[in-house]
C-alpha cells in the first residue's frame, strides 16, 4: 500500500499544511509519495522531496499548470491513481474543489476535514459547524479525503525522497470544460492565516478601523490577521480573512479576538487555539466561554495599550 | 437556459444539535429543519439570473423523504418554477446524491446547475464537484460572482489568498459561496400560493443508480469543551497571565 499527497505551494514553497499532511498520512504506515503541481516548481520539488518520511515526490510541471484547475488536477490524479489506496491533501481551497471530483471518478467516497486517524480507514471529522464530532468508516478500495492541518504536527526535514519527473502528465491538462481567466491574490507580509503561529482576529465593531487598530498589534506579534464572518460581510476586511466553519479555520498557539462576540460559526474556525484572548465590552458574549483570558474592555483603547505594552517588553 | 437548483433539508442553522443518548447519530426527531443556506443562496442566484433575461426555467431539486417537500415549497415561494422531489428513504451521502442528481441532469438536460458549497450539518462540502465529475463538465465552486454570456459561466471563486476566475463551457456546476448573493425574504402570499402549486415525485430507486451510502457513521460526540480561563482586569494582567503561559 502506498500514500499519496497533493501538495500545497505557492509556486515557491511548499506550504505547512504539506507537512502536516505529511504526519497525517504516518498512520497508515506506508511509503509516502508527494506529488507537486504547478509550473516551474525545482525550489517547490527540492524542498518537498527533502521531507521526512516522504520516499517520492512526483513533479508534474507544465505552463498550463501554473493556475491549476480542479478539472485538470482531478485528471492528472485520476492517472496516478492506480498505484494508490489513499490519496490526500490538506484541507485547503484547491483540494477542497479537486478531490470531491478525483473521488467521484474513482467511485468512492471522500473524507473531508479530518481531524483524526483512529485506524486506517477510521477517522474523525467534525460536522454541524464543529458541534458534533463524527466518527466514520470506510469500506472503499481506495480513502480519498482531506485532513484539517491543524490537527497534525508538521512533519520536520529528513533525508532526500526520489524525485520523479511526471511531466509527460501534462498532455492530459486540458480537460476545455473550463478556463483559466484571472486571479487576484492578496498581497501581504504576514504569515498565512491557516498556519500562523499568532492570529489577531477582528470582528464587525472595528468598522472602518479594521487596519488601523489590528495592524500594530499583528505587526508586533508576528501575526496573521483574521475577521468574523460579520466583519467580512460588512466590508470591513476581504474574505479569505474570514475564520470559521465556512472560512479558515485556525490553531494558532495565541488567538487574540477583538470585538468578536463568538458565533458558533467563528468558535468552529479557532476553538482548537492554544491560548485565546478576548477583548469584548459585552461581558456576556459567547467568546469569553472559549477564552483563557478574557478582557471586558472598548478593544479601541484596549488593543493599542496592548500593542504599546508589547513595545516595552 | 433551463437552470437547475439542487437543495437540501438540515438542521435549521439556529438550531444546536443533540446527540442521541446510544451516540450513535445527531437527535434531529422533533427539530426545526430548513432549507441549507448555501442552496437559499445558489436559489437566490438562480432568481437574479431570470431576472436579467439568462435563464428561462427555474427547477429546484431535493433527494429525500415526503418532509422534505418543505423546503421545495421554500423554493416556489422564492420563485422557482418547478420541483422536483426525489424520493429515498436511503442515508444519502455525497455521491449517492451526486449519482442521483445526474440521473436528473440526462432528464432534465439544464444549462447550469448551481448548489451551495455545502451542507451545513455534515460539512462535506463535495456533492457540486462531484456531480461536475460524473457530468464530465466544469466547475465552478465557492462562487461569489457569476456572469453567463455566449454560452459561457464566468464564475469568481473564493480561493485560499483571494479570488480566482474561471469561465466555464456550458453545461457547468456552480457551488454558491456566502458572498454570492443575499437571498431575499419570502413573503406571506408567496408562501401561501406556493403550499398550492405541485411538486413532481420520483422515486429515487426508479433512476437505476446505486446510492448506497458508503461511509458507515460508528459513533457521533461532542467535542471536549474547553475548561472555563478566567476574566483579567485590565491589559497590564493581560500581558502578564500571557507571559506566565507562555503565549508571547
Amino acid at each position: 500500500m502506498t500514500v499519496l499527497i497533493l501538495a500545497e505551494h505557492d509556486g515557491k514553497q511548499i506550504k505547512k499544511a504539506t507537512r502536516q499532511a505529511v504526519t497525517a498520512a504516518a498512520a497508515w504506515n506506508a511509503p509516502i509519495h508527494l506529488v507537486v503541481l504547478g509550473h516551474e516548481l525545482q525550489a517547490v520539488t527540492a524542498e518537498a522531496a527533502a521531507i521526512a518520511g516522504v520516499s517520492e515526490v512526483i513533479c508534474v510541471d507544465a505552463p498550463a499548470l501554473a493556475h491549476a484547475l480542479a478539472e485538470d488536477v482531478a485528471a492528472l490524479l485520476l492517472d496516478l491513481a492506480p498505484k494508490y489506496q489513499v490519496i490526500l491533501a490538506p484541507y485547503s481551497a484547491a483540494a477542497k474543489n479537486a478531490l470531491p471530483r478525483v473521488a467521484a471518478l474513482l467511485d468512492v467516497a471522500m473524507i473531508s476535514d479530518v481531524i483524526s486517524i483512529s485506524a486506517p480507514a477510521t477517522y474523525i471529522r467534525p460536522t454541524y459547524a464543529g458541534s458534533v464530532l463524527t466518527t466514520v468508516e470506510s469500506s472503499d478500495a481506495v480513502q480519498v479525503l482531506t485532513v484539517r492541518a491543524s490537527s497534525f504536527d508538521a512533519a520536520a526535514n529528513g533525508p532526500a525522497a526520489n524525485i520523479v519527473d511526471h511531466a509527460a502528465l501534462a498532455a492530459l491538462s486540458s480537460q476545455n470544460q473550463a478556463r483559466f481567466v484571472s486571479a487576484t491574490h492578496t498581497i501581504s507580509d504576514r504569515p498565512e492565516l491557516a498556519s500562523a503561529r499568532v492570529v489577531v482576529t477582528g470582528g464587525r465593531p472595528l468598522e472602518t478601523r479594521f487596519d488601523a487598530i489590528l495592524n500594530p498589534l499583528a505587526a508586533k506579534l508576528g501575526a496573521a490577521i483574521g475577521a468574523t464572518r460579520a466583519a467580512v460581510d460588512a466590508g470591513f476586511a476581504p474574505n479569505d480573512l474570514q475564520v470559521g466553519q465556512t472560512g479558515t479555520v485556525v490553531a494558532p498557539e495565541l488567538y487574540i479576538a477583538a470585538g468578536v462576540s463568538g458565533a458558533a460559526q467563528h468558535l468552529a474556525g479557532m476553538k482548537d487555539s492554544k491560548v485565546i484572548v478576548a477583548i469584548n465590552l459585552d461581558p456576556d458574549a459567547a467568546i469569553f466561554q472559549v477564552a483563557d483570558f478574557g478582557l471586558v474592555a472598548d478593544l479601541f483603547e484596549a488593543v493599542p495599550e496592548l500593542t504599546a505594552a508589547l513595545v516595552a517588553e | 437556459m433551463k437552470v437547475l437548483v439542487a437543495v437540501k433539508r438540515v438542521v435549521d442553522y439556529n438550531i444546536r444539535p443533540r446527540i442521541k443518548a446510544d451516540g450513535s447519530d445527531v437527535d434531529i426527531a422533533g427539530v426545526k429543519m430548513s432549507i441549507n443556506p448555501f442552496d437559499e443562496i445558489a436559489i437566490e442566484e438562480a432568481l437574479r439570473l431570470k431576472e436579467r433575461g439568462v435563464v428561462t426555467e427555474i427547477v429546484a431539486v431535493t433527494i429525500g423523504t415526503a418532509a422534505c417537500q418543505d423546503v421545495l415549497r421554500h423554493a416556489l415561494a422564492m420563485g422557482a418554477d418547478r420541483v422536483i422531489l426525489l424520493e429515498s428513504d436511503l442515508e444519502l451521502q455525497p455521491l449517492g446524491v451526486a449519482k442521483l442528481l445526474k440521473a436528473i441532469v440526462d432528464k432534465e438536460q439544464p444549462g447550469l446547475i448551481i448548489l451551495g458549497k455545502q451542507a451545513i450539518d455534515d460539512d462535506a462540502g463535495q456533492t457540486g464537484q462531484m456531480l461536475a465529475a460524473l457530468m464530465h463538465a466544469g466547475q465552478g465552486a465557492f462562487a461569489s460572482s457569476i456572469t453567463v454570456a455566449d454560452g459561457e459561466a464566468v464564475v469568481v471563486r473564493e480561493v485560499d489568498g483571494g479570488t480566482e476566475t474561471v469561465a466555464l463551457k456550458l453545461p457547468a456546476v456552480i457551488t454558491a459561496d456566502l458572498r454570492l448573493n443575499e437571498p431575499r425574504f419570502v413573503k406571506l402570499p408567496n408562501l401561501m400560493m406556493a403550499k398550492k402549486k405541485p411538486i413532481e415525485t420520483i422515486a429515487a430507486s426508479d433512476l437505476g443508480v446505486n446510492a448506497e451510502p458508503r461511509l458507515k457513521l460508528l459513533k457521533a460526540a461532542e467535542p471536549a469543551e474547553r475548561k472555563a480561563g478566567i476574566k483579567v482586569a485590565n491589559v497590564a494582567e493581560l500581558v502578564s497571565k500571557l507571559r506566565e503561559a507562555g503565549a508571547i
